[in-house]
C-alpha cells in the first residue's frame, strides 16, 4: 500500500509571530520556517506503517513556494521515499487556500493511487483545519479526522479519534483520508545517514497548470491584527470579596 | 564564493539544534546543581545519538562513522556548543587522533570507540607542564622490552567516563641549542591497567559536571602494542590530528555565544526601565550590535578554517586565529550579556552567570590564547627570518 503524506511549510512553532505594520499578514521575512508539526506526525506515522510492513512506499507532497523543497527534504530525511512539489505560489506571503490544495492533492491521488492519505489535522499558520476534509469530499473517500491511534486492518483501518469529551473509535474502508492529531506519536529526528541519503531521493517538480487546477484565491484577507493583550488581573483578600466582585462589579453571578 | 548551506548541512544544523534543545537543555539545571551527569541521562543521550547515526560523526563512513567533513562537523559542534559540555560529552565524538591506530589497535580501540562501546579521553597536561608540553615529567623507561611509566597528568576531561586514555608521555630527551627537550610518545592506556589510577580532580569554575581528572602512573607497565603512532613520534601524531580540538573550542564558543546573545536580545526587547524598553537605550543597543558582529566574525573565521582543511589548504594559522578570536569573543559576549541583564544576570536562577563562568576556560584549554598568538605570529614572522 502506498501512503501519500501532504506536508506544509509553515512558520516555525518556536518563532514569536509578529503582525506586519500594514496589517496585511504576519511577517515571514527572515523567519525560520519548518514542517507543520501535525504533518510531521503524519510522516512519522507513515514511516511506522512502512517499518511494520503495512506500507510499501511513502510519498511526501507539498503545495506552495519553491522553498517548500526544504520541507520535503526533511520528510525524505525522516524516511519518506520520494517527493512531489507543486509550486503554486511565488512569494512566501501567498497562502494557497485549502480548497485549491485539496483539488491539487486529489489529482495527485488519481495519479499515484495511494491506499491512504495521512496528513496533519490542520496547519499551525492559518489553523483552517479543512484540507483533509475537503480532499475526502473531492475524492468521495471515507475520512477519519483527529486520529490519535491508527490501526490498519484487513479491509481498512480502525481509527481512534479525539473528539470533544473523549475518544471515538471508528472503522473505515480504505482507500481513505486520515488527519492526525497531536497524541498519535512523537516524530523522530532525522538520522545522519538519512539526511545524507535525502538528496539522492527523487523530487518531482510540478505546477498547478500540470494538473489543470485553478488556485486563484476565493477569499480576501481584509485585515490581520494581533490578539488584544490580556489585562492584568487583581488579587482578592477573601472568598467573600471574590463573590462580591463577581456579583456587583463583573455582574456574572 | 558561496556562503550558503546545502540542504544536508541545513538539516544537520536543524537536527542537532533540536536535539540539544530537547535532549540536553532540560537536564542542564540538574547537572549544574549536582555537578554530575546522572548515569541514566548519560546513557539516554548516548543511545539516541547512536540510533540517529550522529555518534562519531567525525569519523569516516568506512569504519562506521558519520562521514562528515570538517566544515559539516564544525557546524554540528557549533549547535552542540549551545548545550552543557558535561551532557554533550555523550553525543560522542571520539578523538580523531584514534585514526592513527594500526593493526589490532583498530579492533581494540578505534572501532569500539566509533561504535560507542568504549569511550576515550586525551591526556597531555601535567601540574608542571601546561603550555610547555616538552617540559613534561611523566616518563616511560624501557625495561625488559616494555615501557614502565611514572608520573602524573591533570585536567583530564572525560577521563571519569573513559575506558581508555590516549596519554602523551616522555620517552627520551634531545639536547638542543635551547636546552634539553623531551621526546614524546603517545600511548593507549586501558582503565584498570596495573599501576594506573584515574582520580578525581579539582572543582572548576567552568563547565560544572564536565569533570577534570588526575591520572597517576606508578611503575605502570605498557607493551609496545600500546604505542599510538611511532615511538618518539608523539609530536607527529599530535600535529597530524590535534588541530581538531581547537576547531571544537572555536565553533562551540560560537554556538554558546549565539545562545547567550539570543537571550540578551530578547531581554533588551522586553525589560523596561525609565519608562521604555532598555533596548531603546544606545548603551544597550550598541552592545548588541557589537556582540552579533563579533559572533558572525568568529563564526565565519571558524567555518573558513574548517573549509580550508577540507580543501587540503594550509590551515594551522587560520585554526589558531579562529580558536583565539572565538574564545575571546565568547568572553566579551557573555560579559556584555550579563551587563544587559544587570544584577539578575549574576544570579544562578538564570543561566547567564553559568555561560559567563563557562566562557573563562575557553581561553585556556586546548592551547591558551597566548599559545595561539605564538602559533599565528611564528607563521607570519619565521619565513621573514624574525
Amino acid at each position: 500500500m502506498k501512503v501519500l503524506v501532504p506536508v506544509k511549510r509553515v512558520i516555525d512553532y518556536n518563532v514569536k509571530v509578529r503582525v506586519k505594520a500594514d496589517n496585511t499578514g504576519v511577517d515571514l521575512a527572515n523567519v525560520k520556517m519548518s514542517m507543520n508539526p501535525f504533518d510531521e506526525i503524519a510522516v512519522e506515522e507513515a514511516i511506522r506503517l512502512k517499518e511494520a510492513g503495512k506500507a510499501s512506499e511513502i510519498i511526501v507532497v507539498s503545495v506552495g513556494v519553491k522553498q517548500s523543497q526544504e520541507t520535503l527534504r526533511t520528510g525524505l530525511a525522516m524516511g519518506a521515499d520520494r517527493a512531489i512539489l507543486i509550486e503554486a505560489a511565488e512569494t512566501v506571503d501567498t497562502d494557497v487556500e485549502p480548497l485549491a490544495v485539496a483539488k491539487l492533492l486529489a489529482k495527485v491521488v488519481e495519479e499515484e493511487q495511494p491506499g491512504l492519505v495521512l496528513l496533519g489535522k490542520q496547519a499551525i499558520d492559518n489553523d483552517c483545519n479543512a484540507t483533509g476534509q475537503m480532499l475526502a469530499a473531492v475524492l468521495g473517500w471515507p475520512q477519519a479526522t483527529f486520529a490519535s491511534k491508527l490501526e490498519i486492518t484487513d479491509d481498512g483501518a480502525q481509527v481512534i479519534r479525539e473528539v470533544d469529551g473523549g475518544l471515538q473509535t471508528i472503522k473505515i474502508k480504505t482507500p481513505a483520508i486520515v488527519t492526525v492529531d497531536l497524541r498519535l506519536n512523537e516524530p523522530r529526528y532525522a538520522s545522519l545517514p538519512n539526511i545524507m541519503k535525502a538528496k539522492k531521493k527523487p523530487m518531482e517538480m510540478k505546477t498547478p497548470a500540470d494538473y489543470g487546477v485553478d488556485v486563484s484565491p476565493r477569499l480576501e484577507v481584509v485585515k490581520v491584527v494581533e490578539p488584544a493583550s490580556r489585562q492584568a488581573g487583581i488579587k482578592v483578600g477573601s472568598v467573600a470579596e471574590l463573590v462580591d466582585k463577581l456579583k456587583n462589579e463583573a455582574g456574572v453571578i | 564564493m558561496h556562503f550558503g548551506l546545502t540542504d544536508e548541512q541545513q538539516m544537520i544544523v536543524d537536527t542537532v539544534r533540536e536535539f540539544v534543545e530537547r535532549e540536553i537543555y532540560p537536564h542542564e539545571n540538574t547537572v549544574e546543581s549536582t555537578g554530575e551527569v546522572p548515569a541514566e541521562i548519560a546513557a539516554e543521550i548516548k543511545r539516541k545519538t547512536l540510533e540517529l547515526g550522529f555518534y562519531a560523526a567525525n569519523f569516516p563512513e568506512e569504519i562506521g562513522g558519520g562521514g562528515l567533513n570538517h566544515l559539516e562537523f564544525a557546524l554540528l559542534e557549533r549547535e552542540l556548543g549551545r548545550g552543557s559540555m558535561a551532557l554533550n560529552h555523550f553525543f560522542g565524538r571520539p578523538q580523531n587522533i584514534l585514526m592513527a591506530c594500526e593493526g589490532e589497535q583498530r579492533e581494540r580501540y578505534l572501532l569500539p570507540a566509533v561504535k560507542g562501546e568504549r569511550m576515550d579521553a586525551l591526556a597531555m597536561t601535567e601540574p608542571d607542564a601546561g603550555s610547555d608540553v616538552r617540559g613534561m615529567k611523566c616518563v616511560a623507561k624501557r625495561e625488559g622490552g616494555d615501557w614502565v611509566v611514572n608520573g602524573t597528568k591533570h585536567f583530564i576531561s572525560g577521563a571519569e567516563h573513559a575506558d581508555f586514555i590516549i596519554v602523551f608521555i616522555a620517552t627520551g630527551e634531545d639536547q638542543t641549542p635551547k636546552g634539553p627537550k623531551k621526546r614524546i610518545t603517545a600511548f593507549l592506556v586501558d582503565r584498570g591497567t596495573p599501576g594506573f589510577e584515574i582520580a578525581p580532580g579539582y572543582q572548576s569554575v567552568s563547565h560544572r559536571g564536565y569533570q577534570n581528572m588526575i591520572l597517576r602512573f606508578e611503575d605502570c607497565r605498557l607493551p609496545d602494542a600500546q604505542v599510538l603512532g611511532e615511538i618518539d613520534g608523539g609530536f607527529a601524531v599530535m600535529n597530524e590530528w590535534l588541530y581538531a580540538t581547537r576547531i571544537t573550542v572555536a565553533t562551540m564558543s560560537v554556538g554558546r555565544a549565539r545562545r547567550v546573545f539570543d537571550m540578551a536580545l530578547g531581554y533588551a526587547a522586553e525589560r523596561e526601565q525609565f519608562g521604555q524598553k532598555i533596548g531603546k537605550f544606545q548603551g544597550v543597543s550598541f552592545q548588541l550590535a557589537d556582540m552579533i558582529t563579533e559572533i558572525d566574525a568568529a563564526d565565519h573565521l571558524t567555518l573558513a578554517s574548517a573549509w580550508r582543511l577540507d580543501q587540503a589548504l594550509p590551515a594551522n594559522r587560520e585554526i589558531a586565529s579562529a580558536k583565539l578570536y572565538a574564545s575571546e569573543m565568547l568572553a566579551r559576549v557573555t560579559d556584555a550579556a550579563l551587563q544587559i541583564y544587570g544584577g539578575m544576570g549574576l544570579m544562578s536562577d538564570l543561566p547567564i552567570e553559568r555561560f559567563w563562568r563557562d566562557a573563562r576556560v575557553e581561553r585556556i584549554w586546548d592551547g591558551t590564547s597566548e599559545i595561539q598568538r605564538h602559533i599565528i605570529s611564528r607563521e607570519l614572522l619565521r619565513p621573514l627570518g624574525a
